[in-house]
């Protein structure tokens, strides 16, 4: 039996274990393993992680006990000091002494602090190790408790640097960082990208210093601040350094093992160090005279090192290194690959650049125009992995490599293909080293057909993670190859999709989510599915929020918006915006008698915040007694029909936009759909009431009405596209009739008109062939159903304010008649707020 | 805050020292919850009325020390009842009490019982 010792429980060190127990027969081997840290070995690459949820465990490559599981000999907090070569030990701190016959270093590096005067003080961090950063929180804490907006520096504007400032912004400190070179991530960045990035960093709010000397830290004991010329200080009350790497190399060094000048332990192609007993790994080991700071070729060396152990000799360290990187966790995309800049001759650039997006995006290319031979991505780096793959493979580049990084603009020459078009040796996931291959093999033959199959079978994505999307698709484009259809089941609980189980509905007759549920469904359902159903129930039979309660979201149960105390907000529908004075004054003095905070909506409308559930009931009866109704702003629901006041008073008004915009309001309300839905009317096509970014929208023309849909705002504003120009009004409603009807049949929940629009198979082009050409020969059903819903309209709050038995659900206790005094609120602006989260 | 947090602890069955008598089961409604109030806490308790059971934990949401959780809707998770927070939709175990989508803080369970149609808190103390 041999013995093999692993030095260092690092990520590298980890992953040379796991290697080796999948490869060995326990019997001819024994693993004894050295780690210097108090923990076993974690995912340094998630460091950051630590501080959102201060749970270490979660960032452990594999517990403790898989070291036993697996026979390995582990010892932790325990350094190696010393290797004697001509007896094939080792020796640790506490004197214990071990015998090997193959040695393996993974000693990896720790940061380099630069010789600055006063880098001792007190206050000064580095960043490497779980340890590290809880002194750094530790110390952070009490800065904040003497200082009032606390500064942190951050020295060296790397990859690192740039991840650590972050952080320090995340434990409430003001960020500066501080490079000495003219740009940031000077190895991977170009000045332009690097100004580009400069600008948007700055307005998240951290501090960019660039070409900045640090002669010395101030302070008496604790850092104060960084001095770099004779007038130029910076104020600082934390310091962290992130200067740099330095492998660990001290146990060569001192056993003679040949050594980088600048340090690291010299290896070959096979990870053997010049004692060929001894291996080296890891950022510890100097390959091509390069040390490489990053795990996916760290993990590559220790693959090598398990063959070469056993007696595989075929298996080396490839020729060239792939050093692409991309930054994570700082709220703007940054990635470059292959040669990121480089001189004219060497070949041509294709740079784009858009300063007031804080984009960039350079590619360069071979003279001959046939490669693509690196890039450098600012402010979107979507296409970062297919570009890399483009790159890694040698694929042939399209005719206008522009397209790479402007997309197509227009014509059908799409810039990329998809995934499927990779060769099969193209390497996906490079921390893990897995192909595309391996991955649509692992699909078709094992039928491993999610991406979280798929990684647990080939470790794929369990990385830096990068790679996911791409995993994605290629799993997805598989499954489509094999005429599979990727079920789009709303949850657990219902095999069907939203359309599917809305057909089930109708055709059956089933009104019941319990029906349902014993009928089509399994188990006892959700929260995704229970709301789905509801508003299916609420589109076929017009059935109110009141009836099945608790399978409604929230705000439906309660027929109110939640706010952030847990107080609701009340919304009276004023359709399209138009208010008496008589009105406003009711809705004032009803406002000021439960104290309500008042405002203005979006959606030309008062909201009024702050009343508890008990009051709700209350306050709707005087509301509904002055003639208003449930707004319905708390459902997936009509919303409001924004207007502008058009021909009635505009002088440039071409029609009545505030009419039609009230009988339209009136037509829809209390619908409910898969998502909210909100329309708009303008007079003209100066558009006031911004009706193009609303899920329908009417414009008044020369002529008629132009009909627009599917325009959203939110978090992916799309504006709305033309179904039908210069229709009278009667026209307009029921081509609008039938599109609402159409897509509350056929949405996945949760999806609004322009993500459903996106997403259907022929676009507006197809929607205009349902609803206006009729294609289908559903036009007369969904005209039928829609009169059906506009005639059974009623109101839910009056109905929840009649009905003893509903209204008595709105108390806070069942078992007592108090409120929840929990609830706080600070006064603002002669008005109230909840008092803030802590 | 975080002393608000400290007040709710999990109860296990056999440690139950006191059954406080809550409420009628009618007040809870079905497949749904209810707020209770006991010597100054809110417990939110869950009548999973198809399934049969009743589970109580906490009205206390850990993720911004809201009391709302007895609002949100209820569910199961393969088999695992659960409760998604109305504010932000985090979903707890209402058997373990741990977060189930992230890695808050666990809520704090408690046992129930059904006796002669009252609903019965159990309380250690
Ligand atoms: C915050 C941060 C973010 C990062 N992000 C990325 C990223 O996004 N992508 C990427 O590819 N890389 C990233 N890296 C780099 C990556 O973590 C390293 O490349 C990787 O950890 C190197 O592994 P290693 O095993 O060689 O070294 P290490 O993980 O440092 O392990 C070496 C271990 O050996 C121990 N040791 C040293 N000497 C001895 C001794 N004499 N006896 C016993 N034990 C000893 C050390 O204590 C240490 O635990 C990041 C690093 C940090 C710090
Ligand atoms: S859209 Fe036209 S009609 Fe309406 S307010 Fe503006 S200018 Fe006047
Ligand atoms: S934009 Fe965000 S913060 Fe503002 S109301 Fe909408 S959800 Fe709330
Ligand atoms: S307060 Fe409960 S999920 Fe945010």
């Amino acid at each position: 039996m041999k013995t093999v010792i692993v030095v260092g429980n690092g990520m590298v060190g980890y992953k040379f274990c796991e290697k080796f127990v999948s490869k060995v027969d326990q019997a001819s081997f024994k693993l004894i393993v050295f780690g210097e840290e108090p923990r076993v070995a974690y995912d340094r690459v998630h460091l950051s992680e630590y501080f959102e949820n201060g749970d270490a465990e979660r960032l452990s490559m594999a517990p403790r006990e898989w070291y036993q599981e697996n026979n390995i000999e582990l010892y932790i907090n325990e350094r190696v000091t010393d290797i004697h070569r001509n007896s094939k030990t080792i020796t640790t701190l506490s004197e214990k002494t071990f015998n090997y016959d193959y040695l393996v270093l993974a000693t990896g590096s720790s940061p380099f602090v630069p010789q600055i005067n006063g880098v001792d003080k007190e206050g000064v961090f580095v960043y490497r190790t779980i340890e590290d950063l809880e002194d750094t929180l530790a110390y952070a804490d009490k800065i904040k408790k003497t200082v009032e907006k606390p500064k942190a520096a951050i020295l060296g504007g790397g990859l690192l640097g740039l991840e650590a400032a972050k952080a320090v912004m995340d434990m409430g400190m003001e960020p500066h960082v501080v490079e000495f070179a003219p740009k940031l991530m000077p190895r991977q960045l170009d000045t332009r990208s690097s100004k580009v990035l400069q600008v948007k960093l700055e307005s998240m709010g951290i501090n960019i210093h660039l070409s900045k000397a640090t002669n010395q830290i101030l302070g008496n004991g604790h850092v104060i601040g960084m001095e770099f010329g004779e007038d130029d200080v910076l104020n600082v009350d934390m310091l962290v350094i992130s200067a740099g790497i330095r492998p660990r190399d001290e146990l060569g060094k001192s056993c003679g093992l040949k050594m980088g000048t600048r340090g690291g332990i010299v290896v070959d192609n096979k990870m053997r160090t010049s004692d060929p007993n001894i291996f080296a790994i890891g950022e510890i080991a100097l390959y091509n005279q390069m040390i490489y700071g990053l795990v996916a070729p760290g993990y590559e060396m220790a693959g090598v090192a398990v063959d070469q152990i056993l007696g595989m000799e075929e298996t080396v360290m490839a020729a060239e290194i792939d050093m692409s990187t991309k930054l994570k966790l700082i709220g703007v995309d940054v990635a470059s690959f292959g040669i990121p800049f480089m001189p004219a001759e060497k070949g041509h650039s294709i740079i784009f650049e858009n300063k007031t997006e804080s984009l960039y995006k350079r590619i360069n290319v071979s003279h001959d125009g046939k490669r693509l031979l690196g890039g450098i991505l600012v402010g979107d780096a979507q296409d970062y992995n297919m570009l890399l793959q483009m790159y890694l493979n040698e694929m042939p580049l399209p005719k206008n490599p522009e397209n790479l990084i402007l997309g197509s603009r227009g014509g059908q020459d799409m810039s990329f293909g998809s995934a499927m078009d990779l060769p099969d040796t193209a390497v996906i996931c490079s921390c893990e080293a897995v192909t595309k291959g391996q991955i649509c093999c692992s699909v078709k033959d094992d039928g491993n057909e999610s991406v979280k199959a798929i990684s647990k079978a080939t470790k794929a994505t369990t990385g830096c993670g990068g790679c996911k999307p791409m995993v994605d698709d290629l799993v997805k484009e598989t499954l489509k190859s094999l005429g599979k259809v990727i079920k789009e089941s709303i949850c657990e609980h219902f095999e069907y999709s939203r359309q599917e189980l809305y057909d089930i509905v109708k055709l059956r007759k089933i009104e019941d989510y319990n029906s349902l549920l014993d009928e089509v469904g399994k188990g006892h359902g959700c929260e995704v599915c229970k709301p789905a159903v509801a508003s299916i129930f609420a589109s076929i039979y017009n059935e109110t929020a009141n009836r099945q309660a608790t399978i409604q979201d929230t705000n439906d149960r309660y027929l109110a918006n939640i706010q952030r105390n847990g107080t609701y907000s009340v919304v009276p529908r004023v359709a399209a915006g138009e208010i008496t004075p008589k009105q406003l004054l009711a809705i004032g003095k009803i406002a000021q008698k439960y104290d309500l905070y008042t405002k203005i909506t979006g959606g030309q409308r008062i909201d009024m915040f702050g009343a508890q559930l008990h009051e709700l009931p209350l306050i709707w009866e005087e509301l509904i007694a002055e003639g208003f109704e449930t707004g319905q702003a708390y459902g997936k629901s009509l919303r409001t029909v924004k207007s502008c006041v058009g021909s009635t008073w505009c002088r440039y008004g071409m029609d009545e936009s505030v009419t039609f915009a009230i009988d339209i309001e009136n037509r829809y309300k209390g619908i409910r759909s898969p998502h909210k839905i909100k329309g708009g009317v303008s007079g003209c096509i100066r558009e006031c009431a911004e009706a193009r970014n609303k899920d329908f929208g009417f414009i008044a023309v020369e002529g008629g009405w132009n009909v627009y849909i599917c325009g959203n705002g939110g978090a992916n504003p799309q504006h709305a596209q033309l179904l039908a120009e210069k229709v009278d009004k009667i026209t307009a409603t029921k081509y609008v009739d039938r599109f609402l009807m159409y897509y509350i049949q056929t949405a996945p929940p949760l999806t609004r008109t322009a993500a459903w629009l996106d997403k259907l198979d022929g676009g507006i082009d197809y929607v205009k062939d349902v609803v206006i050409n009729d294609c289908l020969g559903i036009a007369d059903q969904l005209d039928s159903e829609m009169q059906y819903l506009v005639d059974t309209y009623k109101c839910e709050w009056k109905e929840a304010v009649e009905n003893p038995e509903i209204r008595a659900r709105y108390t806070h206790f069942v078992n007592a008649e108090d409120t929840d005094d929990t609830i706080e609120f600070v006064s603002l602006r002669e008005q109230k707020m909840p008092k803030a989260w802590v | 805050m975080i002393s608000i947090l400290n007040t709710y602890e999990a109860v296990e069955t056999e440690k139950v020292s006191l059954w406080f008598k809550a409420a009628p089961v009618q007040k809870f409604p079905e497949n749904g919850g209810a707020c209770v109030k006991y010597k100054g806490m809110q417990i939110a308790v869950f009548n999973f009325t198809r399934e049969g059971t009743w589970y109580a934990c906490q009205n206390l949401c850990p993720h911004k020390m809201e009391m709302v959780l007895s609002r949100g809707m209820i569910g199961e998770d393969q088999g695992e009842p659960k409760v998604a927070c109305p504010l932000h939709k985090n979903s707890f175990s209402l058997k373990t009490g741990m977060h189930l989508n992230g890695d808050l803080n666990s809520i704090a369970t408690y046992p129930v019982k059904i006796e002669n149609d009252f609903v019965y808190i159990g309380f250690s103390e």
